[in-house]
């Protein structure tokens, strides 16, 4: 349970730091008066869908780490662990997951300086460029079963398909999001809604690209 | 900071334009599909509350079979631990969690940060409606061939998923399975509300710290659960891979009835180790409301500010994030290096200190309070009692060395109900007698609330310590029937059937509940605005029950925290949070 300690000790480090910029030691029953007379008090600028993503983001790695813990738990405690043979497919998926991550920069940059052709050209990048990462997921679990590792033939290949398979999900959700920004795109949307929008979707994509990059070192490590 | 405009940084402006198309002008759109978060919180209280009763009815069935031994044969062994199963997982997480989270926090977070709504009505009600297919997958396992799963509420493997167990190897398990999977897909939504919502749509003057501590429970117990459900969702998917599809995550190799199953080396401490590490924040994220909720009925019944208000947001704090590093004292049992067990009940044991210090702070607040011993106060005052009894339980059991002879005992059982059970109940109860003028415009019946008051405190004492001593004899719990034990003398067969007897009557107490419910909706007294003179912001709404966008055309802004009772030189006993400095003074 070491890797979900030090996630929960990361995420509390966050909140306590945060916590101690809130006026923790105020005396409210001294302090009378309407917001401003007392500094620091109010909300933050930050709008609540994006606040809204890192909260999500936090619950989603708290989600992933829980299995990297199960996977190191389970690698040590029994003897029955074979180590899987890594598909060089994997190698190739992680270049297509970092163009996508780069394709979502760029529109990012693009939505920032209000050019809404290269928002465009940075989602369909973005976005087709996750699709064949997830079709070279696919790929990739082919090779694995063609290797003789079913589901179910040893935990090394049951935690492969499963962590991939949330990872997969996870970026699918994604995928929908950003369709749904390519959409309002194209529909000539307000310009300050896009870029939160695409703002937002970019945050997810790096994320999911970082968590991979874990899991795949995991999966080499295992 | 007040800008060159007037405006003030990071706070929304005092006019909201209150959009009337914004307003659901449907039947289905106000009460069904709604996207207001007080009515999404009347939908998961009363979906609780209706689930909560099924497993009412089951603890019944358990009494009477256990109390009065061969007179209930209906009742076979496996449908005895399908009770037990049910009877543990609804109570926890479908009545308690979802009541207090989803049912309370949607209900107050919006009126008292002085909010229009939760952040993101609509994956708010899709919150609602995913709960409501969770609990309905529940039930159906109820219907579903071999009946409901009876593996314990924790669900331990490898029994949870063979053919020994009742639903095993049946329907039972993978719709419990999935059920609170669903169910965690649901709350994570909204708890996403319940956090940002407190974060980011305070109205003008709510800084944290005049929160009330309701709020700083909710929010605070909404973070750990949003950490704590994933350990439970993790253990659901892999528990279902090695039912569905063979592999061995958490199944060792096993020879059930001469053949060998194809599972090899799982290991099921590992279920345990992720269970629990759910489990038991769980127990903080349905305590952690209640001592909220507790500090405001306290306040607003005693007429007194609340106590060390800084050091009880600091223990909330405390507490949610000590409960994240006691987890194993579950598994004292279960075998583990000596020295983690030394620190993990070492840890336990600290997380007294600052419930401690909860507990004196009610007690000061009290002390030469103008105490009004109203229905919900009374039930407060049962929550201090209670909870101090099952606290003190829980430091004999957070010790290795007394916990194993005791952990297989009815001791635990009754320690766990007095704490996790009774405890929050009571909170229940009193924060609906609390609010129940605010959601429906009208107050409970007293005499009613009085009756159901007294015959659950005092019958629940009745059922639960005879119970501790029971478990100190030695009387096994899970058992289906207890029968003739050397070390079990004739009286504690007639204690089971007192308790048995008690649990009827308790039960039927909660009848007169409900009744009271239906029956004020319509005759009960017009409750007005603010019925117990209360200074926290929901009751300062321009209309009861609060419409959609709860507060009209002007948000209200915030002068003081939340406890401003009994001020000395004040014309009221107590300064609503929205009263401007100078006309309190008048």
């Amino acid at each position: 349970m070491t890797a979900i300690i030090l996630y929960v000790a990361v995420i509390g480090s966050i909140a306590a730091w945060w916590l101690s910029r809130q006026r923790l030691m105020a005396k409210p029953w001294l302090e009378i008066g309407a917001a401003g007379e007392t500094p620091g008090t109010g909300a933050s600028e930050i709008p609540p869908a994006k606040l809204g993503l890192w909260v999500f983001l936090a619950v989603v790695g708290a989600l992933l780490t829980l299995f990297v813990s199960a996977y190191l738990m389970r690698m040590h405690m029994s003897h029955d662990w074979r180590s899987l043979p890594t598909p060089p497919m994997l190698w190739f998926n992680t270049v297509l997951l970092l163009l996508s991550s780069l394709g979502l920069h760029r529109a990012q940059i693009a939505a920032r300086i209000g050019w809404r052709h290269g928002i465009e050209i940075g989602l369909i990048a973005g976005g087709l460029s996750a699709l064949a990462f997830l079709a070279g997921q696919y790929l990739a679990w082919q090779q694995v079963m063609e290797e003789g590792f079913g589901v179910a033939t040893n935990p090394s290949s049951s935690f492969f398909y499963l962590i991939t398979a949330v990872h997969g999900l996870h970026l699918a959700g994604g995928l929908l999001a950003l369709g749904k920004t390519a959409y309002r795109t194209a529909r000539g949307a307000d310009l300050a809604q896009l870029r939160l929008g695409v703002e937002l979707c970019a945050t997810y994509l790096h994320f999911l690209l970082v968590a991979w990059i874990a899991l795949f070192g995991l999966l080499l490590h295992g | 900071m007040s800008t060159a405009s007037g405006h003030l940084e990071g706070v929304p402006a005092a006019e909201v334009e209150d959009v009337e198309l914004y307003h659901p002008h449907s039947w289905v759109t106000k009460y069904v599909f709604s996207q207001d978060a007080k009515i999404i919180g009347i939908q998961y209280a009363l979906t609780a509350t209706a689930i909560g009763f099924v497993a009412l009815v089951l603890s019944w069935l358990m009494r009477i079979h256990l109390g009065f031994p061969g007179t209930f044969d209906f009742i076979t062994p496996a449908e005895y631990y399908q009770f037990i199963t049910m009877h543990g997982m609804i109570m926890v997480v479908y009545l308690l969690t979802a009541l207090f989270l989803g049912g309370f926090g949607n209900y107050l977070i919006p009126l008292m940060v002085g909010a229009r709504d939760m952040v993101f009505p609509w994956v708010n009600m899709l919150s609602y409606w995913i709960y409501l297919v969770a609990v309905l997958v529940l039930i159906a396992s109820f219907f579903a061939p071999g009946g409901p799963t009876g593996a314990g509420w924790t669900l331990y493997p490898p029994q949870a998923i063979l053919s020994g167990t009742p639903g095993g190897q049946d329907w039972g398990i993978i719709l419990m399975l999935l059920s609170l999977m669903l169910f965690i897909i649901g709350f994570t939504m909204g708890g996403l509300n319940y956090v940002v919502t407190v974060l980011q749509a305070r109205t003008r003057g709510m800084t944290l710290m005049r929160m009330p501590l309701t709020v700083w429970g909710i929010f605070t117990a909404t973070v750990m659960a949003l950490l704590a459900f994933p350990a439970l969702f993790v253990s659901c998917v892999m528990m279902m891979l090695d039912r569905l599809l063979g592999t061995s995550f958490f199944m060792p190799a096993l020879v059930v009835m001469g053949e060998r199953l194809s599972h090899e080396g799982g290991s099921p401490l590992l279920w345990q180790h992720l269970f629990w590490f759910f489990g038991h924040p769980e127990v903080y994220i349905v305590a952690l409301p209640a001592f909220g909720i507790v500090s405001d009925l306290i306040s607003v019944h005693a007429r007194r500010n609340i106590f060390g208000y800084r050091m009880m947001v600091w223990a909330i704090v405390i507490i949610g994030a000590l409960s994240f590093v006691v987890w194993a004292h579950h598994m004292y049992v279960s075998g583990m290096n000596p020295y983690f067990g030394f620190f993990f009940a070492t840890t336990t044991l600290i997380i007294a200190v600052p419930t401690a210090i909860k507990v004196y702070n009610w007690l000061l607040t009290l002390w030469r309070g103008d105490i009004h011993l109203t229905t919900p106060m009374l039930f407060a005052l049962a929550f201090i009692v209670t909870f101090v009894n099952g606290g003190l339980t829980g430091l004999f059991l957070g010790n290795v060395v007394v916990d194993v002879p005791l952990s297989d005992t009815m001791f635990v059982v009754a320690h766990f109900h007095m704490v996790m059970g009774v405890a929050p109940i009571f909170v229940v109860f009193g924060a609906i007698y609390h609010w129940y003028p605010k959601i429906t415009g009208r107050m409970l019946d007293e005499a009613m609330g009085k009756l159901h008051f007294w015959v659950s405190f005092a019958g629940a004492y009745l059922i639960f310590f005879p119970m501790h001593y029971i478990g100190l004899l030695g009387v096994p719990r899970r058992y289906h029937e207890i029968g003739e034990m050397a070390f079990v003398p004739p009286s504690a067969h007639t204690l089971n059937a007192f308790i048995s007897v008690m649990a009827l009557i308790v039960g039927a107490a909660q009848i007169v509940f409900l009744f009271n419910l239906a029956w004020s909706l319509r005759r009960g007294k017009p409750a007005g605005g603010n019925p117990w003179n209360a200074a926290s912001l929901e009751w300062q709404t321009p209309e009861t029950p609060p419409p959609h966008g709860n507060w009209g055309r002007e948000m209200p802004v915030v002068y003081r925290w939340a406890y401003d009772y009994s001020v000395p030189g004040a014309p009221q006993d107590f300064i609503p949070q929205n009263q401007p400095p100078a006309k309190a003074a008048e």
